[in-house]
């Protein structure tokens, strides 16, 4: 059986009770809006980009565990990264949770702590949305993403 | 306790067999990840007692064919039984005549089907009243009728229990109140609705009444013409039955004067490209091959659950709610959402610090099968200013000790995040 420790730990615990780079950026040059319908998680992603690459990322709305600490991590891992980077890691993070590729520690870092996630299949969404809402700030789409093709 | 509960203890009834009951569902006998399948979903779908899986694979291993269409033996066997079927669910409604009884694929179909047909009366200024805790498919077909009507939707207001308030569904009754469509109990927060009374109301004012029976069906006995409610509309499967099939009770006036709803097959009486004419009731709202297997087993899941006694079985599930109800209010930080004096055996509520979707991932590492979410009743949610509710909802199987192994479980949710 798969094992919840393996999915809540320590770390997601930690960022899902105190997200790190919560609440609005001011200097924002990009955001965009994620909603779940199947669970009612909603956030907010907002980037500054300055010369190529984001230079600050924050997030903010209500979400699980997973999601929230998805979004710290990801806001954590974002900063200084061109938007090429920024894609690469959203595949390698897609591969994770997905389970098609072993965790890729080397580029992953802290990142792989949602590895667990892979043997949960109903929260692969929790633990994606946030990058889904990413792909639409740094795309500039205009409309909400949701993680339903048809809420 | 309740008191139909108790007047049964003490008369000396025989206690609701639940073993006997858990025996007969197959399902409850499997494990998940490893334990023994605590299932506390029903408000979802019910599971299935075996009598109800025999039927429908045996129309399709012995007498399965087209219904209304062949002169052989099977199509024969095939329609009587379906037609029986029918009769089976006038009985279990009250319902004076079986042309009453429309068969469709669930209570979202039977909703839709009034919405589209009966609201082609409607008119720009008509007015549709609904209530606050109603099922998003108690909502939006009624949005989708004022978008092409013109009509205006008006939505009666609930308590902070999660119970309706009378006399604001009073005030919002009026001369243009044309539907009032409203749920005889809460998905979301179990609150069981006095329909009577309300539909008693809304006749005063000349509405018509749709009562969405999906939560009720289960768990209480239904009599459409003790209630004088106009449409009833459930789904088969929260009652036992297959999923694919529910039902549509409308006054037969009604029915009669209401244009199809769908055009096909068995709905017509005659066709030319002129013109084509319409079945008698209740084929004209039947139009295609309906879910023959799944009506059949929906007969026997009512014979099923009138074997046990509806009472027996309200009895049963009150006493699990209010077990349940005392379990919760002794765990810190756990805040009922839904305590409307009268409810049926519904319990949702959020847990303080824990999303309710974590919540639902580790009480399912448990074993213990509840849903997570806004329950498809999003209004409630934003009610409540909650995003999410965990949901533990009880059946006739249900025991004491699978409510124990759900506090057992939310125990090790609180470890986990302590
Ligand atoms: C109160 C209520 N109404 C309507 C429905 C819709 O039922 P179905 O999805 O079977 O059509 C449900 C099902 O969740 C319900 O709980």
């Amino acid at each position: 059986m798969a094992d919840l420790r393996d999915l809540y730990q320590e770390l997601i615990i930690d960022h899902g009770r105190r997200p790190r780079n919560f609440g609005p950026l001011p200097q924002a040059n990009r955001r965009a809006d994620g909603f779940n319908p199947l669970c009612g998680d909603r956030l907010t992603v907002y980037l500054r980009m300055a010369g190529g690459v984001i230079a600050d990322a924050r997030f903010e709305g209500i979400g699980c565990a997973i999601s929230t600490a998805s979004a710290s991590l990801m806001t954590e891992a974002l900063k200084g990264k061109t938007v090429a980077e920024a894609e690469a890691l959203f595949a390698g993070f897609h591969a994770l949770v997905t389970g098609v590729a072993p965790p890729a520690v080397a580029t992953l870092g802290k990142l792989t702590a949602l590895a667990g996630v892979r043997e949960f299949p109903a929260r692969v969404k929790c633990a994606t949305l946030a990058w889904h809402t990413l792909e639409a700030a740094l795309h500039e789409e205009a409309q909400a993403v949701s993680t339903e093709e048809t809420p | 306790m309740s008191a139909a509960a108790a007047a049964l203890r003490d008369l000396g009834a025989p206690e609701f067999d639940v073993a006997e009951v858990r025996r007969d569902f197959p399902v409850l006998a499997r494990t998940v990840r490893g334990r023994p399948l605590v299932y506390l979903d029903n408000a979802a779908t019910s599971q299935k007692p075996q009598a109800v899986i025999d039927c429908e694979s045996r129309y399709y291993a012995e007498y399965n064919a087209n219904i209304h269409r062949g002169i052989h033996q099977l199509s024969q066997e095939a329609t009587d039984a379906f037609e029986a079927a029918r009769t089976r669910v006038q009985q279990f409604l009250n319902a004076a005549q079986r042309e009453e009884i429309v068969f469709v694929r669930g209570a979202t179909e039977a909703i839709n089907l009034v919405a589209s047909s009966y609201g082609r009366g409607l008119s720009a200024g008509d007015e549709i009243l609904i209530t606050e805790m109603e099922h998003h498919s108690n909502i939006v077909p009624w949005q989708l009728l004022c978008e092409h009507s013109g009509a205006v939707l008006r939505v009666a207001p609930i308590d902070d229990r999660g119970a309706l308030i009378p006399e604001e569904f009073g005030r919002l009754l009026g001369p243009r109140t044309k539907i009032v469509a409203l749920a005889q109990v809460s998905n979301a927060l179990g609150t069981i609705n006095p329909v009577r009374e309300l539909i008693e109301l809304a006749h005063a004012h000349g509405a018509v009444v749709l009562v969405d029976g999906a939560q009720a069906v289960p768990h209480l006995a239904v009599d459409v013409r003790s209630l004088d409610c106009d449409f009833y509309a459930f789904s088969g499967h929260k009652v036992y039955g297959p999923t694919g099939i529910g039902v549509l009770y409308g006054r037969r006036a009604l029915l009669e004067a209401m244009p199809p709803y769908q055009g096909g097959g068995d709905m017509i009486r005659s066709v030319s490209f002129a013109r084509s004419t319409w079945n008698d009731l209740p084929y004209k709202f039947e139009a295609g091959t309906p879910n023959i297997a799944g009506a059949i087993a929906l007969a026997q899941a009512i014979d099923y659950v009138a074997a046990r006694g509806l009472d027996e079985i309200a009895a049963h599930e009150q006493g699990l709610l209010e077990y349940a109800t005392q379990r919760a209010s002794e765990m810190p930080g756990l805040r009922l959402i839904g305590t409307a004096p009268r409810k049926a055996g519904v319990l949702s509520f959020v847990l303080d610090g824990v999303h309710a979707h974590d919540v639902g991932t580790i009480l399912d590492g448990e074993g213990v099968a509840v849903r997570t979410g806004h329950h498809c009743a999003m209004p409630v949610m934003d009610r409540f200013g909650v995003p999410a509710t965990v949901r533990a909802s009880f059946a006739m199987y249900n025991t004491r000790d699978e409510i124990d192994a759900l506090f057992t479980a939310l125990v090790k949710v609180r470890g986990i995040f302590a």
